[in-house]
This record gives C-alpha cells, sequence and structure tokens, in this order.
C-alpha cells in the first residue's frame, strides 16, 4: 500500500452542488467531507464547474454513500469517473458524520488519505510532513499566470480583477452585468492595475491563509487607498481588511455550506448566504481592532464573526460569504448591483 | 421585532375530524402553536371540534371550545371571547375557509379581529386558481397552461384549448377533493360536475396535464421583516399525477443539481413575497420537465400543512411553533434554533441523511373504491423513516407501514395488486398508478424487466430505480453467497434489510437470523437529527437508527420507560391512541421518569421532539423496538397505549426478557383468545353472546346454527372490525369463507349470535390491579351491529336503565381485577331484553379515551401511565364518573367523498377516519352539534325523505310524526308513504330509482330533499338504496341508515329550532364535576418537564 494525498480536512454542508464545491479553487490543499450522505445522483456536467481548466481543486473527498448512476438531462457522465480521471481520491461508505463531528470538536486538522485498514509508517509520514493551513500561500499556487480579458469590449464597465483561485461564476456574473473584465494575476503590481485604467478593482476569493498574501496588501492599499471602487470577496474580503489594518484568525473548523445566517447590520435583514472559509477578520458589531476606519457591515448569526467590511470614506467593500453562491443561495446577490453602483457614482462624480 | 404588544387573546382554529387529506399533522401543528403562543404569555382561545387531540386536552389552551369549526359556531365563540387576533393557519384548509368566511360575512371586522399569520388577501390568491395564475405570471413564473371555469359548458370551452388528459383541480378544497385526470370528453364532464359542486365557490381549474414530469414540494417560511428561509426540498418520488399526500416522498431532494434547487429557490421566495404571506410559512409545489429542465408552479398553501409537518419531523425545525411566533410579530433571527438551542432560527437545515415518507391506504375497507392514485388524495396515513442513505431509509419507510412487510418485499400476486402472476399483466398494471406499484416494479426488475422499459411505463427517475436495483442485485449477491460473513451482512444491514427479509432470502428463520447477526455483535447505532449536519453540538435527543460507525445515544437506563406509539394512521388506529401515549409521557415526565418515545408517523404529536425525553423515529417492528430497548436498558415498556400495534409486539418481547409495563402480555392474551375468555366470562357469570370458533367452513355452518342467524364473523386478533360481516344465512356465510378471510388452525374465525336491536355501551375503567374506577360509559346511537368506531355515542347514557349502567360497572370492574389490569380496559356491552351481554374486553387503552377524557375532565391516560409505574389509584386520588349536568356526544366522519363508488352504509367493519364531539345541556343540542361538527348539517325545515324496511315502519312512525308536527314535507317510498298516511301522517309517495322518472334522486338532485331516512331494504334493493345513499352524500344531504340515528337527528333538530346555539368552553363545563377540577385546575403545564410532586 501507499499512501497519496495529504490536506487539511474540512467538511461543507452543502445539500447540493457537489461539482461546484470540488471545482472551487478555494478548496485547493483540503480533502473535503460532504456531510450530504448521498453524492454523485445528477452526476457531473461541463457547465456546473467553478475552475478556469474545469477539473476539480480539491485533494480528495471523503462521502458516506457515492452514486454509481446518475441522473439528469444535463449530465454528461458520472461523478466517479470524473473524479478518477482528474486524479481525484473519494473514499465511499465512511460515517461521515462521526468525521464531522470529529472535526468539529477538534477543529480542521491535516489528513492522508491512502490504501489499506490503517495507515502505515509512510502514511504519517507523510501527514507529518504535510503542511498545516495556516501559514500557507496557496493563491499564488491557483493564480493565472497572465492577464486575461473576458466580456465585450464595449461593456459600461471596466473590471480588473485579483485572480486568488477565483470562482468562475464571479466572471459570468460580472460579465451578465455589463462588464468587461481584466484577470490579472496575484503578483499584479498597482502600476499595471493603473495601466489597464479600470472603473473598479475586484478583489477574489481564494485558498490558504490570507496572512501569508503579504505581496497584495501594498498593491490594494494603495489602489482602494485612492478611491477605485473596490469589492473583495471572501480572501479578497480578508486581504482588503488586513490591507487597512486588520487582523485574520484561524476559525477551529471553519463554514463551509450554504445555509450561513447573515445579518445584515444596516437593514436589519438576514441573507442566508454561500459560505466557504477557514479564517477571518477578526472584529465585533462594534469594529474591527487595528482598522478604525472600517466599518462591520455583516455579522454571522450562528458564531458573530465578521462577515461583511465597508470603508467609512473611500467608496470599497467586502463580504466574508459567496455572493456568487455556486453552489448555495442567491440571498447576497445584490452585492454585484451594489458594486457596480458605487463604480456608476463615482463615473458621474468624476 | 419583538412579539406585539397589542395582542392579548388569540383565537386558534383547529381542523375539526380526521378526514382524508387533512389528519393527524394539525393536532402536531396547532399543538405547537398553542404551546407557542402560551409561552409568549398570550391567552389562548381554541376552537376543535375534534376530541381525539391533543390540543383539545383542557390543559393547553386557556380556553377551550369543543364546538364545531364552522363560521357560525367559531361567530359565537367570538362574540362571546372578543379575542384580539385570529391565527387562522394551523388547521388546514377547514380553519383558512372559516376565517375567510367570517371575513366576508363581516364577523371579524365587527369584532375588531385581526388576521394573524396570513392575510385575507394572501389566501385568496393562493387559493383561488385564476389570482394565482395571475401572480406567477407577474412575477415571471409559469403554471401549467389551464384556465378556471365555473360551469360545465366553460370548462368544455377551456378543454378544448388546453387538451386531454386533463387535470381538473377545484378551489379550495382540501386534499385534492373533487379533482382527478380526465383522459376523455366522458370522464372529464364527469369530473367537472363533481368538482364543481365541491368547491366551496364553484370554480374549477383545468390545466394542461404534465403526467409524468417530476415533482418537488418546498417548505417555506417568512417573518415580518421579509426574511425567508427554505426549510426543506422534498422529492416525489412518483411523478405528477399522483397527490403528494399519496406518493412516495423523500426529503431531501436527490435529483436536483445545485443550479436546478436554487433556481427553484428564488422562485419560492418570490412566490411568498408576491402572495404576501407575511409571517409564517407555505408551502409549493413544482413540476420539472426531466428532459429539459423547464419548472411550472403548481400550487401554493398559504398555512401549515402535511407536508409541513413531515418537513418538521424530517428537518427538526419545528415549522409550526417558529409559524406561530411569527405570527405574533417575530422574526426569524430573534427565534433560536429548538435543536442545537445556540444557533438561531434564520437558517436553513442541512440533512446529514435521507428521510423517506411511504402513505398507508384504506382500499381493503373499501373493496368497491377505485384503487387508482390519481390527484385526488386517498391514503389515510403514513410511516416516515429516516436513514443514512435512500436505501437504507427506503426499507425502513416501508416496513414501518406495518403492510406485512418487512422492507420492500413482494407477496402474492393479490398482496401486489395483480390478477396473476403474468409478466403481461405486470406490465399492464405497471401503467397505472396504485397503492401496490413500488412491489409490482420490484417484480419487473426481478423478472429482467430493464430499468429504462421501467422508467419508460411508470416516469419514475432513473435515479430511483438504480437505487432500488441495488437492492434487488444485493439481494441475489446475499442469496447465493456460499457463507455470511461480518462484512456481507453488514453490507446488507446497511442497505435497510431487516432480518426478516434476509432470513426469507436465506431460507431460515428471523430469529436464526438475529442470532446470527448478535453473535456477530452487528447492531444500529444511533444518530441525532440535528438540522445543521453535525456542524453545531445538539441539545435534542432525536434519534434514528443506522448501520454506521458512531452511536450518539447514551442510555437511559432503568430511570427510563419507553412509550411504544402507533404507528402509521390508518382506519381503527388513529390519532385516539397517539393521543394515549402522549398524555401518558407527559404524565410520566411529571412524575420524573425519563420518557422513550418510538414511532414512525410523522403527522402526529408524538413524534413532536420535545413531547418525550428521547424520540426514537423508528418503525415499530419487533427488530427495531428490540435494538432499541437492548441499548436502552429501560425500566419497562409500555404497550398498551398504541393500539393494535405494540399490543402485537408484547409477547415477543415478554419472551425476550423485556419488562411490560402495566396489564400482563398473558391477561392481554385472555381477552384475545376466545376460548380462555369465554371461560373467564362463565365464571364471573357475565352474560355472552352464543358463539363459537372454527378453523373450517363446515365447523361454521354446524356453529352457525347453533347459535342462530344472524351471526356476525370475524377473524380472530383484528383491528377496526377488519372482516367482520353479519351474515343472515349459509350461502352467505360460505361466501364469507371463499372471498373474505383465510382460515387455518393458525387463524381461527369467530362466530357470535349477533343481538339484532340490542343497545350497545362501551366503558372505560382505569384499575391498578386492585382498585377499578370507570372512567365513563357511553351509549352508542348506533344499533349493535354498527362497529362501534363508527357508531356515534353519547356519555352519560340516555336510554339505557340505571341498573344496567349500574351492572355493566360491576362487570368491568370485575373483568378489570380478573384479568389484573394495570391501566386501562375497555369493555364492550350489548343490552337486549333485559340482559347485558359482554362482547368484548380490551385490557389496554381504547378509542374511546380521549373522548371520554374531554367529556369528563379526567386525564384516564395519564393516570394510567402513572399507575402502570407503581402508583395507586388511591394514591392519585382518582374517584369515579359523578354525575355531570351536561351530555356529550361523539360522532363518527366517514371517507365516503373521497372515495367514489363506495357505499355508504355502515357495519360491523370500521370505516370511518375521525370523529368530533358536540357538547351541550341536553343530547339534542351536543347531537345537534356534533353533527355540525361532522359537516353533515341537518336541516331545520324542508323535506325528509323517508324509505325504511319493513321491521323498521313501525319504529321510523314516532319520530317521522315529530317530523310532520314540526312542518317537515313527508316523502316516502310507496309502501312506506302507505304505511305513514294510514297512521295519520300525510307522506307523499315518490319513486325509487327503479321505478321510473321522476324518481327521489331526482329529488335530491333538484335541491327538493334535505334529509334522508333510509334503512336497508334487503337485497332486492341494494342497488337502489346505494344509489340514493351516493346522490345524498355527493349533494350533501344528511342522512341516517338507522332508526336510532334517525331519532337522534329529529332531537337534534328539535333542539336547534327551539333555541338558539350557545358555546361554552371545556374549563366552563368541568366546573360542575369535582373529579375533573382536581385535574383541570392545577395550573399545571402539560408541557412542562420539570418533574412535579406525585399525588398524595
Amino acid at each position: 500500500m501507499s499512501a497519496g494525498t495529504t490536506g487539511e480536512i474540512v467538511f461543507t454542508t452543502n445539500l447540493t452542488g457537489y461539482q461546484e464545491v470540488f471545482t472551487d479553487p478555494s478548496y485547493l490543499g483540503q480533502i473535503v467531507v460532504m456531510t450530504a450522505p448521498m453524492i454523485g445522483n445528477y452526476g457531473v456536467n461541463p457547465e456546473d464547474v467553478e475552475s478556469r481548466s474545469g477539473k476539480p481543486h480539491v485533494s480528495g473527498v471523503l462521502v458516506r454513500e457515492l452514486s454509481r448512476a446518475h441522473s439528469n438531462w444535463r449530465a454528461s457522465g458520472g461523478l466517479d469517473d470524473w473524479l478518477a480521471e482528474n486524479g481525484i481520491p473519494i473514499i465511499e461508505d465512511l460515517d461521515t458524520r462521526k468525521i464531522t463531528r470529529h472535526i468539529r470538536s477538534e477543529g480542521a486538522m491535516r489528513a492522508v488519505i491512502g490504501l489499506g485498514a490503517q495507515p502505515d509508517d509512510e502514511a504519517r509520514g507523510k501527514l507529518d510532513a504535510s503542511p498545516r493551513m495556516a501559514g500557507q500561500d496557496l493563491a499564488s499556487a491557483v493564480t493565472i499566470d497572465h492577464e486575461r480579458t473576458v466580456g465585450n469590449s464595449q461593456a459600461s464597465h471596466h473590471i480588473v480583477a485579483y485572480d486568488f483561485g477565483m470562482k468562475e461564476n464571479i466572471l459570468r456574473i460580472l460579465q451578465s452585468m455589463d462588464c468587461r473584465v481584466t484577470v490579472v494575476p496575484a503578483q499584479t503590481s498597482a502600476t499595471r492595475v493603473r495601466e489597464l485604467n479600470p472603473d473598479g478593482l475586484f478583489l477574489s476569493n481564494g485558498p490558504g491563509d490570507p496572512s501569508a498574501v503579504e505581496y497584495v496588501l501594498d498593491p490594494i492599499r494603495e489602489l482602494a487607498g485612492s478611491g477605485l471602487p473596490t469589492f473583495g470577496i471572501c480572501l479578497g474580503h480578508q486581504l482588503l481588511a488586513l490591507a487597512f489594518g486588520a487582523e485574520t484568525e484561524k476559525l477551529p473548523y471553519g463554514h463551509r455550506g450554504g445555509n450561513h445566517p447573515v445579518l445584515d447590520l444596516s437593514t436589519g435583514r438576514v441573507l442566508i448566504t454561500s459560505q466557504n472559509h477557514g479564517f477571518a477578520v477578526r472584529g465585533t458589531s462594534k469594529g474591527v481592532p487595528g482598522a478604525k476606519e472600517l466599518e462591520v457591515t455583516h455579522l454571522n448569526l450562528n458564531d458573530h464573526t465578521v462577515e461583511g467590511l465597508r470603508h467609512r470614506d473611500l467608496p470599497f467593500f467586502g463580504v466574508q460569504y459567496h455572493p456568487e453562491a455556486s453552489p448555495g443561495p442567491h440571498d447576497a446577490r445584490s452585492h454585484f448591483a451594489e458594486f457596480l453602483q458605487t463604480l456608476d457614482s463615482k463615473q458621474v462624480s468624476s | 421585532m419583538p412579539k406585539r404588544t397589542d395582542l392579548e387573546k388569540i383565537l386558534l382554529l383547529g381542523s375539526g375530524p380526521i378526514i382524508i387529506g387533512q389528519g393527524a399533522e394539525f393536532d402536531y401543528s396547532g399543538t405547537q402553536a398553542v404551546k407557542a403562543l402560551k409561552e409568549e404569555g398570550y391567552q389562548v382561545v381554541l376552537v376543535n371540534s375534534n376530541p381525539a387531540t391533543i390540543m383539545t386536552d383542557p390543559e393547553v389552551a386557556d380556553r377551550t371550545y369543543v364546538e364545531p369549526v364552522t363560521p357560525e359556531w367559531v361567530a359565537l365563540v367570538i362574540e362571546k371571547e372578543r379575542p384580539d387576533a385570529l391565527l387562522p393557519t394551523m388547521g388546514g384548509q377547514t380553519a383558512l375557509n372559516v376565517a375567510m368566511a367570517l371575513h366576508e360575512d363581516g364577523t371579524l371586522a365587527k369584532y375588531g379581529v385581526e388576521l394573524i399569520g396570513a392575510s385575507e388577501r394572501a389566501i385568496r390568491m393562493a387559493e383561488d386558481r385564476k389570482e394565482f395564475g395571475a401572480a406567477m405570471t407577474r412575477i415571471g413564473l409559469q403554471v401549467p397552461p389551464g384556465e378556471v371555469a365555473t360551469s360545465r359548458d366553460e370548462a368544455l370551452e377551456v378543454v378544448a384549448n388546453t387538451g386531454y388528459p386533463a387535470i381538473i383541480r377545484p378551489s379550495f378544497t382540501l386534499g385534492g377533493t373533487g379533482g382527478g385526470i380526465a383522459y376523455n370528453r366522458e370522464e372529464f364532464t364527469t369530473l367537472i360536475d363533481r368538482a364543481l359542486d365541491l368547491s366551496p365557490t364553484r370554480s374549477v381549474l383545468i390545466e394542461r396535464s404534465v403526467l409524468g414530469w417530476k415533482e418537488f414540494e418546498l417548505e417555506v417560511m417568512r417573518d415580518g421583516e421579509d426574511n425567508v428561509v427554505i426549510v426543506c426540498s422534498i422529492e416525489n418520488l412518483d411523478p405528477m399525477g399522483v397527490h403528494t399526500g399519496d406518493s412516495i416522498t423523500v426529503a431531501p431532494a436527490m435529483t436536483l443539481t445545485d443550479r436546478e434547487y436554487q433556481k427553484m429557490r428564488d422562485a419560492a421566495i418570490a412566490i411568498i413575497r408576491e402572495v404576501g404571506v407575511a409571517a409564517g410559512g407555505c408551502n409549493i409545489q413544482f413540476a420539472v420537465d426531466p428532459e429539459n429542465g423547464e419548472m411550472l408552479v403548481i400550487e401554493m398553501n398559504p398555512r401549515v400543512s402535511r407536508s409541513s409537518a413531515l418537513a418538521s419531523k424530517a428537518t427538526g425545525f419545528p415549522i409550526a411553533r417558529i409559524g406561530a411566533k411569527l405570527a405574533v410579530g417575530y422574526a426569524l433571527h430573534e427565534l433560536p434554533n429548538d435543536i442545537t438551542k445556540q444557533t438561531p432560527a434564520s437558517f436553513e437545515p442541512v440533512l446529514d441523511y435521507v428521510v423517506v415518507k411511504c402513505p398507508r391506504f384504506a382500499f381493503e375497507k373499501f373493496p368497491a373504491a377505485d384503487r387508482t392514485l390519481t390527484t385526488q388524495m386517498k391514503s389515510v396515513g403514513e410511516s416516515m423513516a429516516i436513514g443514512r442513505t435512500f436505501k437504507e431509509a427506503w426499507q425502513k419507510g416501508l416496513r414501518a407501514l406495518e403492510i406485512d412487510r418487512s422492507g420492500w418485499t413482494i407477496g402474492t400476486a393479490k398482496d401486489d395488486g395483480l390478477p396473476s402472476e403474468e409478466l403481461e399483466d405486470l406490465l399492464h398494471a405497471l401503467h397505472t398508478p396504485c397503492a401496490e406499484r413500488v412491489f409490482q416494479i420490484k417484480r419487473a426488475m426481478m423478472a429482467g424487466i430493464p430499468d429504462s422499459e421501467i422508467h419508460r411505463i411508470t416516469a419514475i427517475d432513473p435515479w430511483f430505480l438504480s437505487q432500488f436495483r441495488e437492492l434487488v442485485d444485493a439481494e441475489e449477491t446475499f442469496r447465493a453467497a456460499p457463507e455470511i460473513d461480518y462484512t456481507l451482512l453488514r453490507r446488507m444491514k446497511r442497505m435497510g434489510f431487516s432480518d426478516d427479509q434476509l432470513a426469507g432470502l436465506r431460507g431460515v428463520t428471523e430469529e436464526d437470523m438475529r442470532r446470527q447477526r448478535w453473535e456477530m455483535n452487528l447492531h444500529p447505532c444511533y444518530k441525532v437529527v440535528d438540522t445543521c449536519a453535525g456542524e453545531f453540538p445538539s441539545a435534542t435527543p432525536y434519534l434514528y437508527s443506522s448501520y454506521d460507525d458512531e452511536n450518539e445515544s447514551e442510555a437511559f437506563g432503568d430511570r427510563g420507560v419507553v412509550i411504544l406509539g402507533s404507528g402509521p394512521n390508518r382506519i381503527g388506529q388513529g390519532v385516539e391512541f397517539d393521543y394515549c401515549c402522549v398524555r401518558a409521557g407527559l404524565g410520566l415526565r411529571a412524575l420524573g421518569y425519563r420518557t422513550i418515545m418510538i414511532n414512525s408517523n410523522p403527522e402526529t404529536v408524538s413524534t413532536d421532539f420535545d413531547i418525550s425525553d428521547k424520540l426514537y423515529f423508528e418503525p415499530l417492528t419487533f427488530e427495531d423496538v428490540l435494538e432499541i430497548v437492548r441499548f436502552e436498558q429501560p425500566k419497562g415498556v409500555i404497550v398498551q397505549l398504541g393500539g393494535q400495534t405494540p399490543l402485537k409486539l408484547a409477547k415477543k418481547l415478554e419472551e425476550a426478557g423485556i419488562p411490560i409495563l402495566g396489564t400482563s402480555p398473558d391477561a392481554i392474551d385472555i381477552a384475545e383468545d376466545r376460548r380462555r375468555f369465554e371461560e373467564l366470562a362463565r365464571r364471573l357469570g357475565v352474560a355472552q353472546p352464543p358463539s363459537g370458533t372454527v378453523t373450517e367452513v363446515d365447523d361454521a355452518v354446524i356453529v352457525a346454527e347453533r347459535v342462530g342467524y344472524p351471526v356476525l364473523v370475524r377473524p380472530s386478533y383484528v383491528l377496526g372490525g377488519r372482516a367482520m360481516e353479519i351474515v343472515y344465512d349459509e350461502p352467505s356465510l360460505r361466501d364469507y369463507f371463499r372471498n373474505a378471510v383465510s382460515v387455518s388452525p393458525h387463524h381461527p374465525v369467530l362466530i357470535d349470535s349477533f343481538l339484532e336491536d340490542a343497545f350497545e355501551a362501551d366503558v372505560d375503567a382505569l384499575c391498578d390491579g386492585k382498585e377499578c374506577i370507570i372512567g365513563g360509559v357511553m351509549q352508542h346511537i348506533e344499533d349493535a351491529g354498527v362497529h362501534s368506531g363508527d357508531s356515534a355515542c353519547v356519555l352519560p347514557p340516555y336510554l339505557i336503565d340505571d341498573k344496567h349502567v349500574e351492572q355493566m360497572r360491576r362487570h368491568t370492574r370485575e373483568f378489570a381485577k380478573a384479568l389484573g389490569v394495570v391501566g386501562l380496559i375497555n369493555v364492550q356491552y350489548a343490552i337486549k331484553d333485559g340482559v347485558v351481554y359482554v362482547l368484548e374486553v380490551n385490557p389496554r387503552s381504547s378509542r374511546t379515551v380521549p373522548f371520554v377524557s374531554k367529556a369528563t375532565g379526567v386525564p384516564l391516560a395519564k393516570l394510567a401511565a402513572a399507575v402502570m409505574v407503581g402508583h395507586t389509584l388511591e394514591q392519585l386520588g382518582v374517584v369515579d364518573e359523578t354525575p355531570a349536568p351536561y351530555v356529550a356526544v361523539k360522532e363518527a366522519v366517514f371517507p365516503f367523498t373521497k372515495l367514489p363508488g363506495v357505499d355508504t352504509l355502515l357495519g360491523p367493519e370500521m370505516l370511518s377516519t375521525g370523529e368530533v364531539m358536540g357538547i351541550a345541556d341536553s343530547f339534542g343540542m351536543a347531537f345537534a352539534k356534533a353533527q355540525s361538527g361532522a359537516s353533515a348539517e341537518l336541516p331545520l325545515s324542508g323535506a325528509v325523505f323517508v324509505s325504511v324496511n319493513d321491521s323498521d315502519k313501525h319504529t321510523v312512525t314516532p319520530i317521522v310524526r315529530r317530523f310532520h308536527e314540526m312542518g317537515f314535507r313527508i316523502l316516502a317510498t310507496s309502501g312506506t308513504a302507505r304505511h305513514l298516511t294510514a297512521k295519520g301522517i300525510p307522506a307523499e309517495p315518490v319513486k325509487k330509482v327503479s321505478e321510473g322518472r321522476p324518481h327521489v334522486a331526482d329529488l335530491i338532485l333538484s335541491g327538493e330533499v334535505h334529509l334522508l331516512i333510509n334503512t336497508p331494504l334487503g337485497k332486492l334493493t341494494q342497488q337502489d338504496d346505494y344509489v340514493l345513499r351516493r346522490t345524498a352524500l355527493q349533494h350533501g344531504i344528511p342522512y341516517t341508515t338507522t332508526i336510532s340515528a334517525a331519532s337522534a337527528a329529529c332531537d337534534a333538530i328539535l333542539a336547534r329550532r327551539s333555541r338558539k346555539g350557545t358555546v361554552r368552553c371545556l374549563q366552563s363545563w368541568y366546573e360542575s364535576r369535582p373529579e375533573a377540577n382536581r385535574w383541570t385546575t392545577s395550573g399545571v403545564d402539560l408541557f412542562s418537564t420539570v418533574p412535579q410532586s406525585s399525588a398524595k
């Protein structure tokens, strides 16, 4: 037997959308436990993917039952074959609830997937040698190599999007809202962004520890600080916060799923949100330590962690959850329109 | 927003009697709502005519009106109580319709009563098919093409455009009543006429059929701040065309991608906003084209429903409770998630298990009924099962139905709804949805029919068929395996196979299979339903079994008492038994015991996770119960409250060394075993009708001649009079043996002399093994021969001599003591020619326990539980029923309108699905209220049609005379008319149906008959009588089929004509009963989990 994959083991409670989960670049370096017990029922298709390549990013998958048969009018194949083609290990027939409860009480931890009834020395060795999630810059591992532009050249808005592992649905939504998007690598300088002359800046989601992506904080501070309308999602939101003095912390076992209630502090309304993060910006409803200019706009109602921030004066904001959903509910989709509105008002005023 | 402080008193409407389409789920929802409102400090006034409910227990609401849930009676309650608000969304369609009527007639405005939970506008938009369609178009959603018609001609115009098959949906009816699928013009006109008659607004939607599309439901909640959550998605295994109540359904949805699911979720949110459900829940149904994902909105119910009860049980999110809190102003995030206690209710539950709901039917009781499943609901109950996988839940759900199948197993061709074993017949049958279709599918798979072909015929999604195929293949592997090892057996158990199924595959006994499994130490573990898939710790032990690794349950040990529930509702075993289980459980909790409920019925209060200290949502089979008890090691198991379901397990549990609390299984056996019982009755000197037990037909003929015809025949060990008949001659007796029963030495048949024209009575009593107190004596209004569950009855008796009542009380005490009853006992008597005969003794809770408890105010089931754990009656301070200055009448309610083609004649086989109670200071008024509650409103004037057999002519005469004196016009068949005229009562002769037109059915159709008195005239006119009764039923004309019921109706009409109806709550009636006061005025919180000091 030989030990294979290592990664941080986490669970997600999404009931639907396994293909979106597996292709989401934010899951890089993670072994995902699906709490939904029946996985694979509707197969896979070429549309419901969140990675540029269409390929999965997870390190491994653990399920209670993998469905060998599938049924859906859009399906192009079965989940088992697709994972196999992409070399992603999946273990079925596990008590995934037991594993989930273990992660809940002990926290997300490193794990190894191998063959055999008991872990052998090789597997243990690999596990011990595997890196911890804290301190890892994984954004640079998934960001694009070269700039690319999507959308209509005549579009009303031009957005520059930092790719830290951006989900494709963000691009689909921005395009559908009449935006041209230039996607740039994580290491892109502020100067280069200025050359592109965008109407707005977007900071994408992505994997890893935000505090390890230090190289991007200066450009963000410079660009957003100059009054360029900016919107960050998930890792992008954390980086925005870090750039303006906030701190991030690792959550015990993260938030992953499609049912997390978030309170919009300005309206008192609750959004049911799609979430996928292991780190969060430190803070409370009263504010964020170290970043007085940042106002907390959204709070998680389950554990009261920070879910959204806005600068008190400058036109930028970020949310910890995923308004692009995919998978998950669409309650927060209006953040994109909100972002574009700041662009419009900026254009009018300038 | 926090709760409203401008409201003090809230009126809540229950749903009335249990009927097909409106069942026990509304007791669950309503009880939760009352609890939730009382918690917030509101005064709650409840109206519900159904005594078999927890919600009508006097400790639940502040003021409990057991009055008809009709606009007339509810208006009287409003006039008296002056509530600030009315919550109409907890009592099904009945409550919504009454609320709408009271809005329209100005009653609500007159008394300043605000509708909360759903506005009049929202109710109308959701219920009126035309308005709903327009609303959907406004928000860019599609409904099936169709139009509303208000007459047959209009309907024909509509269908010319929409085409056949056409779906017919009447507005404002429940459970799809009056709906159907028409494949041609002839079927269409028949269905349209019926649908127009049944719709209170005479409006019917005719739709293009989307038969075969996938069907989904979402349960949605919205608060006053416009926050919306989806509580649960449900996928119907049966595609469009079968009512969701009759469909096997699965939660969460199994075959939707996230993209499709979110599209549906977005639509649901848009719908609840557009319809304007401001603070509450709704159920929305969708159809999805399997070919291209096209989505249509089918309907929306702006209230709690059967599906919302299911969703609550399936997810642990208590929709009715939360709905009630939203209705008084709370926002979702201001309320806690009741299971985690730490997180808020503003979230969407996630499941790490699969839930399967299976409907239970009662076609065996209605051989004439059309068994095809269609858009009108026909099932009478349901089971729910939870497993970690679909396959596990599927098998558990089917064995939980208690239909003699230990999982997904096939039976004989007849059992599986097939005319023969021929493949051709099977393939033909598969085209038509019926109760047995999933078993037919298994047969087809075993016969080698490919899944693609089965899909083509049934339109069931290929994914479900693939799951079935895995089971069929697994069975084959298991059958053929050279030996059974741990890995193989565990694999099968993880697919939900029961020991019995596995034993069948290996040709061994169930006990052998279990022994083998136990030797391998292979047992289920218990997982928690926690709303969050393990993300947060759960404070509520709501459990299900699975053959998985980690057990999350902690055994209670000998502080625990297990109460076995009654499983799926069925005719003969309904909500009454659930009532007993719940009351007993609450009583034991108050005494400091830790209660463990086991049940599989999602509709009930007993499966509310906060009723017991621990809930196991499990099938009530011996295997499933044994595993739980083995794990829990409780003080004992209570089997006498849940009806036949737990009783059937009593002996085996006892043999397995498990303590049975209360009356011993042997005592139960004495009462059930005819020979042992006869001996006991003889020893106690109580008369019995002459009888005999036979195991073959020739013996039956001999016995029948000895005891004399007519005879009552029935199989031993039956429930609800299953296959019980009155037989008048030898050929009929031979027929009965040929067609109705399978008789063998193991299944003997009982033959009793039938006591014609006797009075029947029921006595419920409570015994601690030494002392016995009488809970109540009820006289049946229908004659002997009508099943006690179907007969109206009255407490106290109104036509039985005191000395006979006293004799029955004495006999009951003697039986209880002789049997060593510890708990409840019910005895049925017949009185004929001054002799009191005992008919049967049931040393267990009876169907009438809740009625007696409501009528007298004494919580018999709760006291029974205390007795079973060792308290004495003296300690409890219980005394005999005392005379009280009021009368309570129970009336049965029947499913005839839902089952076209079924005769409405009553007999020894129980047919009713529910009951109502009328309570008043006179028999007539109590009976009148019971009739109103049962939707059999009696006329105060008009014409009475009388058609009775010769032997009834004499007794009917004084009754008809009273009708005549009240000014009723008397119509009668020629024979009866001649007789009446000769007695000085002017009666107009009317032709029978077979005598040419215009006949009596024509008169009914033209609205000239207002009450029917029709006793069966014998074989020759059976068809005539049948047509008459069905016509009356269809046109809502009250009818009586017995002389005693006719007399009672006459009393009732007289009472209603002579004075205005008055309403009075139970709490007020009880003031005149000292023994009731003791229980109801103690200020005890029924749902408190804190032990109260036991009685002095």
